[in-house]
């Protein structure tokens, strides 16, 4: 491989991992404080971009109406299943709430499929996002640092609430132990909402950004990001924020480099993405940047 | 607490088991326990009600669905329908249910009989195919099946129908293997060993020298097509010299970059997949500075295409079925009008060949004269110059109909016949 070769693969797979990452800071955020896998995550992903789509197409909204107006709405599909399926079932054990989670994901989906149709729809990319900018031999489209840029913002904003503010001080406390922090008279109810308006914001960022790079939508679409951000938030020590951004952006360079090495391979790619993924978690088995957790008994 | 001593302690670890609470509370949690699981059945309930609707059109007032015996006349004659409906092949099995839809109006029985069409998704996967084939002959008892958009779905639907011994009429699945060794598999489209020699022809006749090859493994289809269209390749050029790169993805991969960075210096990319991949092929491909030719296949046929790829797709040549434009038989005039009038938009080649299926069993069970699925197989094996409106169908010995195919051209987003290729 070209060192010029090698640069444009590396963009591309930065840039994949950006999306990965961005969709994995929130599922991360959410398990960290909740210790709940949320698998509607990824449905959620789905529905930023829907929206962006149904304010383009049927309001003719421009973008920086309608990308607020679908994050704001994501956001508020998060509180109400948070509200609804997960916090009746908070005092159970986990395992029903992550049953719970799984039937939202499903719920999600099939809803899409009714109400938005099973055909793909074509997502238009504002112009800004759209011009090609060449750097010698390497070229690449503008969304491509527009998504890298907007993953960084996202996780540095996303570690200043967690570890600078009241909010983020009481997440952090109800991540150690739920029972003492409503002892201590934090309204739990409040600050696990707001944890879940957080991560469902950040899925509708990732959503619309994922819908900028492949304009295609479709009710299922969230599926393969959601996994892919699961895994790299495992891969990077789930409940870690910097975890999540690196195993996100490991993902993506490792998926994009092994099928320019190996072109012939490249419809296993996943087959050997998850061998290595598998291998690095026999290893170390809390991922990257994850701590060892002490059992609470 | 002992309750979290399970084997899903790493789930279970955070936060604390019930503990007990006051009588208050409880209620409180009864109650929005309660008004959830109303929520959940209201949901549920929207979801059958928005699923039956495009799942089973009645044609004829429904008077006990059981079959009886073929002597008997029996009270409604169920013709199956399978079908991608959602997922990665919806747009394909949408365009060929409205042709089968628009044949299902202009016909509404056959020997007396009402017909009920029963659609079943098989959302774009084998395994649902095989399902949905199981559930059209079991629970629906049809006795004809029509589909599917797809060669790995009709595939895996016809280890069902094969061993049920109930006929299927394919639509358009291409790959050679959906009907060999099948007693009661056909269908109305030719098959790839043509439309892959149809594509290297038109290469090697517009002067390209290198071309790629980019296939989704996923997919029979895909898999197959490529092959052929590099058989066809060595035997027109003389060598496989210009086949400068074949690569691969799989079903659900939306980022070819890694894929197409090694192609740059190619003529042609000949990507034989479906229309949702391809969209996002061309599209990446003319982002990262590739300006040769797009090759592509009958499953490119979708509005989406050109919807997604957008100008990428400009320009773009692909092998297929039928084009509205080439329409020239006074039945294929008036198929193309009658869809116009129902749909208000062109008919395109999977509309056509589900409008083509349809009918064609219908003919054959006129011509079987029954409704016992063994005399209505043997009669679509003899069909013999069935006037279609994608052209004349002769079931030849393998149970595939030898026809011409066309070639279009993707211009301002739509499909413009270019030309017609012979066998």
């Amino acid at each position: 491989m070209t060192f010029e070769a090698f640069m444009q693969n590396l963009m591309n797979g930065v840039s994949l991992g950006s999306l990965y990452a961005m969709i994995a800071i929130g599922y991360t955020m959410v398990y960290g404080i909740l210790r709940l896998i949320n698998f509607a995550h990824g449905d959620l992903v789905m529905l930023g971009a829907y929206w962006v789509f149904y304010g383009v197409a049927i309001f003719q909204l421009p973008w920086w109406v309608t990308f607020p107006i679908a994050i704001l709405l994501t956001t508020l599909v998060g509180i109400i299943i948070e509200r609804s399926a997960y916090k009746p079932l908070r005092n159970y054990p986990r395992i029903n709430l992550f049953a719970a989670a799984v039937g939202v994901s499903f719920l999600l989906e099939n809803l899409a499929i009714v109400i938005f149709g099973g055909r793909p729809k074509a997502f238009s990319r504002p112009g800004f996002l759209d011009s090609q900018i060449k750097i010698g031999n390497v070229t690449l489209v503008s969304y491509t640092l527009i998504i890298i840029v907007t993953a960084i913002i996202l996780c540095a904003l996303l570690i200043y609430i967690i570890n600078r503010t009241k909010v983020g001080m009481a997440m952090r406390a109800i991540s150690k132990d739920l029972e003492t922090t409503s002892l201590m008279g934090i309204n739990i109810n409040h600050i696990i909402t707001i944890a879940f308006a957080i991560g469902s914001a950040l899925a509708a960022a990732g959503g619309i950004l994922w819908a900028v790079k492949f304009p295609q939508l479709n009710p299922l679409m969230g599926m393969a990001p959601g996994l892919k951000a699961f895994i790299a938030a495992v891969l990077g020590g789930i409940g870690n924020v910097w975890g999540a951004m690196i195993g996100g952006l490991l993902l993506g360079v490792v998926e994009i480099m092994l099928v320019a090495l190996f072109p012939t391979m490249a419809g296993y790619r996943d087959a050997f993405a998850y061998a290595i993924l598998i291998l690095l978690l026999l290893f170390k088995p809390t991922g990257i940047m994850g701590e060892v957790q002490a059992e609470k008994v | 607490m002992l309750d979290q001593s399970n084997i899903f302690v790493h789930l279970a670890a955070g936060h604390n088991s019930p503990r007990p609470k006051q009588f208050k509370k409880e209620r409180i949690m009864k109650l929005s326990k309660l008004c959830l699981v109303a929520c959940m059945m209201v949901l549920v309930a929207g979801l059958i009600a928005g699923c039956t609707t495009p799942q089973a059109t009645t044609q004829a007032p429904a008077q006990g669905a059981d079959q009886q015996p073929p002597e008997t006349k029996p009270a409604e004659v169920v013709i199956g329908v399978y079908e991608p409906m959602t997922g990665a092949q919806a747009a394909g099995g949408a365009q060929t249910y409205q042709g089968i839809q628009l044949a299902a109006e202009q016909n509404k029985e056959v020997l007396g009989v009402p017909i009920k069409v029963v659609l079943v998704d098989n959302r774009s996967d084998k395994t649902e195919s095989a399902t949905a084939m199981t559930r059209l002959i079991q629970q629906e008892k049809a006795i004809v099946v029509i589909g599917s958009y797809g060669s790995s779905n009709s595939m895996a639907g016809g280890e069902v129908s094969e061993k049920a011994g109930i006929p299927v009429i394919g639509d358009s699945p291409t790959n050679p293997l959906v009907t060999e060794g099948k007693q009661f598999y056909f269908r109305v489209c030719f098959i790839d060993p043509f439309q892959g020699r149809v594509m290297a022809k038109y290469a090697k006749e517009n002067g390209i020298q290198k071309v790629a090859i980019i296939k989704n493994i996923s997919q029979d289809y895909s898999v197959g097509l490529s092959a052929f269209f590099r058989t066809s390749w060595k035997e027109l050029y003389g060598s496989e010299d210009g086949i400068v790169a074949e690569t691969s993805y799989q079903d659900g991969d939306q980022d070819f970059t890694a894929q197409l960075g090694a192609i740059k210096d190619a003529d042609a990319i000949y990507a034989p997949g479906y229309y949702g991949d391809a969209a996002l092929l061309m599209k990446q491909a003319r982002e990262m500075g590739f300006t040769g030719l797009f090759m592509g296949s009958d499953a490119w046929e979708a509005p989406e295409l050109g919807q997604i790829a957008g100008a990428a797709a400009e320009g773009a040549v692909i092998s297929s079925h039928y084009s509205a434009d080439a329409a020239t038989s006074p039945d294929s005039k008036a198929f193309v009008d009658a869809f116009r009038a129902k749909f208000n938009e062109t008919p395109n080649t999977f509309a056509a060949l589900g409008y083509d299926a349809f009918n064609l069993a219908l003919d054959a069970i006129k011509r079987a004269n029954s409704f016992d699925p063994k005399a209505i197989r043997d009669a679509i094996a003899a069909t013999k110059d069935y006037p279609g409106v994608t052209g004349s169908i002769t079931i030849n010995e393998t149970g595939d109909a030898v026809k011409d195919a066309v070639i279009l051209q993707v211009e301002n987003g739509a499909f413009k016949y270019l030309t017609t290729v012979k066998p």
